[in-house]
């Protein structure tokens, strides 16, 4: 098997296994209810304790993060979660190698966050009066990579609760330490954009978004082979 | 594929401590039966799961070798079909898509009318479309069957392949079992002696308890 055709046929089983993922939530809707009811909720639930009180735009910037940070932990361990709660590990075991199921499934909590978090970001400045952004290009990358390394972190983390009996409260106990560098990088990016700053400002937030996303996805690439074995 | 060789060394497996069995080996030469029995609790699935590589053992060693040269465990899955009751495919997907996303996954070459011919052959061409969920267990082990034969595996490993067929689904095993045999290595984990009549080796799992 040449090298062309190996490569051809890897990105076509990750597609697939993203494809498979995607249609099974929009059929079966195990991930995506429980999501965007966790986003409303938790937003109304804000804008009720806000009241008419004006928070700082800082503290807002926290808030944000906080609601995409639970909604990650709500939505994402299902990339494996429900394989196991299927039944259906084995016949992916049988199937694809594993960094096919790795990068498959990350992909699906990518476009799975990505969705979440627009939906969440659309409300949140429409909603709360006293965010407002001021630099929009250094949101766009704050939200863009912090969306990547939560997805990323989310997903590994994922593949190694999948197998425990108390998923539910070890996944964001386990995903805390690992996430509180990326989410206090991003908070800070965030009031960044919110107090206008230049995007040349930002650029030691970013480079350490990036650096991020880097050393998870490739330690969790290496990783997975051992935490998806049995 | 007359290269082709399955050997087990000294293979042990244990479950927090307890031994379920010890020093297992065999060599299987292509068009090679091997048959696992054993009463209940024997190790027979597991044994099959570690063929399959879907469980490690905790001692010993289980190599699939293609002309003399070792598969690497994550490429096991290329030469091996697997079907057991408790494999599970994915129901809110019909047998046809189930298919279709194994061919995808697995990058086969394989065309629609291969796909086609195979559910033919296990009698769900008839239900092709209907979700999997909506199938009797049956018709779900007759799936498992088509979706193991799917990249014609040199290596075909069966644990209780008659569970849940009827008389039908029972003979159209026993072909699949004849025919594997003539291309391949077969290894069925059972406790139906009518299962091993493709089997030219026997292991029973109760002497390496």
């Amino acid at each position: 098997m040449t090298a062309r055709s190996q490569i051809l046929g890897w990105t076509g089983g990750t597609w697939t296994i993203f494809v498979k993922d995607f249609r099974s939530e929009l059929r079966t809707r195990y991930a995506l209810n429980a999501l965007i009811m966790f986003v409303v909720t938790t937003l109304s639930i804000i804008l009720f304790a806000l009241g008419n009180e004006s928070a700082s735009a800082e503290l807002l910037s926290g808030v944000l993060w906080i609601i995409v940070f639970f909604s990650a932990m709500s939505g994402l361990s299902r990339a494996f979660v429900s394989e196991e709660e299927r039944g259906t590990v084995m016949t992916l075991h049988l199937i694809a190698r594993p960094s096919i199921v790795y990068f498959g499934k990350l992909l699906f909590n990518l476009i799975l966050l990505v969705m979440i978090n627009l939906l969440t970001v659309v409300l949140y400045l429409t909603l709360v009066t006293n965010f407002v952004i001021r630099s929009y290009d250094v949101f766009i990358m704050t939200m863009t990579l912090g969306t990547m390394g939560l997805a990323s972190a989310s997903t590994i983390i994922a593949a190694i609760i999948a197998k425990a009996n108390v998923k539910g409260t070890l996944f964001p106990v386990l995903s805390f330490p690992i996430l509180l560098p990326l989410l206090l990088t991003v908070i800070k990016a965030t009031q960044l954009s919110v107090d206008g700053a230049a995007f040349s400002q930002a650029a030691g937030e970013f480079r350490v978004l990036i650096s991020y996303l880097l050393v998870i996805i490739t330690t969790s690439y290496l990783l997975f082979d051992f935490v998806w074995k049995d | 594929m007359d290269e082709l060789r399955v050997v087990g060394r000294k293979i042990k497996k244990s479950f927090s401590g307890r031994t379920i069995f010890s020093d297992v080996s065999f060599e299987l030469a292509c068009h090679e039966g091997l048959g696992v029995v054993g009463k209940n609790g024997a190790g027979k699935s597991t044994l099959a799961k570690i063929v399959a590589a879907l469980l490690s053992p905790t001692d010993g060693t289980i190599d699939v070798e293609v002309s003399g040269e070792k598969v690497a465990q994550w490429r096991r899955h290329e030469f091996v079909g697997f079907v057991a009751p408790y494999l599970q495919l994915y129901e809110e997907f019909s047998a046809w898509e189930n298919l279709d996303i194994f061919r995808r996954i697995r990058g086969l070459p394989i065309s629609d009318k291969h796909i086609l011919s195979l559910l033919e052959r296990v009698g769900l061409a008839l239900w092709k479309a209907d979700t999997v969920r909506t199938y009797s267990s049956g018709m779900k082990q007759r799936l498992k069957y088509a979706s193991a034969l799917l990249h014609q595996p040199p290596l075909l490993i069966l644990d209780e392949p008659r569970s849940n067929l009827d008389s039908e689904g029972i003979e159209i095993i026993n072909e699949i079992m004849e025919q594997q045999v003539d291309r391949g290595i077969l290894v069925v984990a059972t406790n139906e002696k009518e299962d091993l009549q493709s089997c030219q080796q026997i292991i029973d799992l109760e002497i390496y308890a």
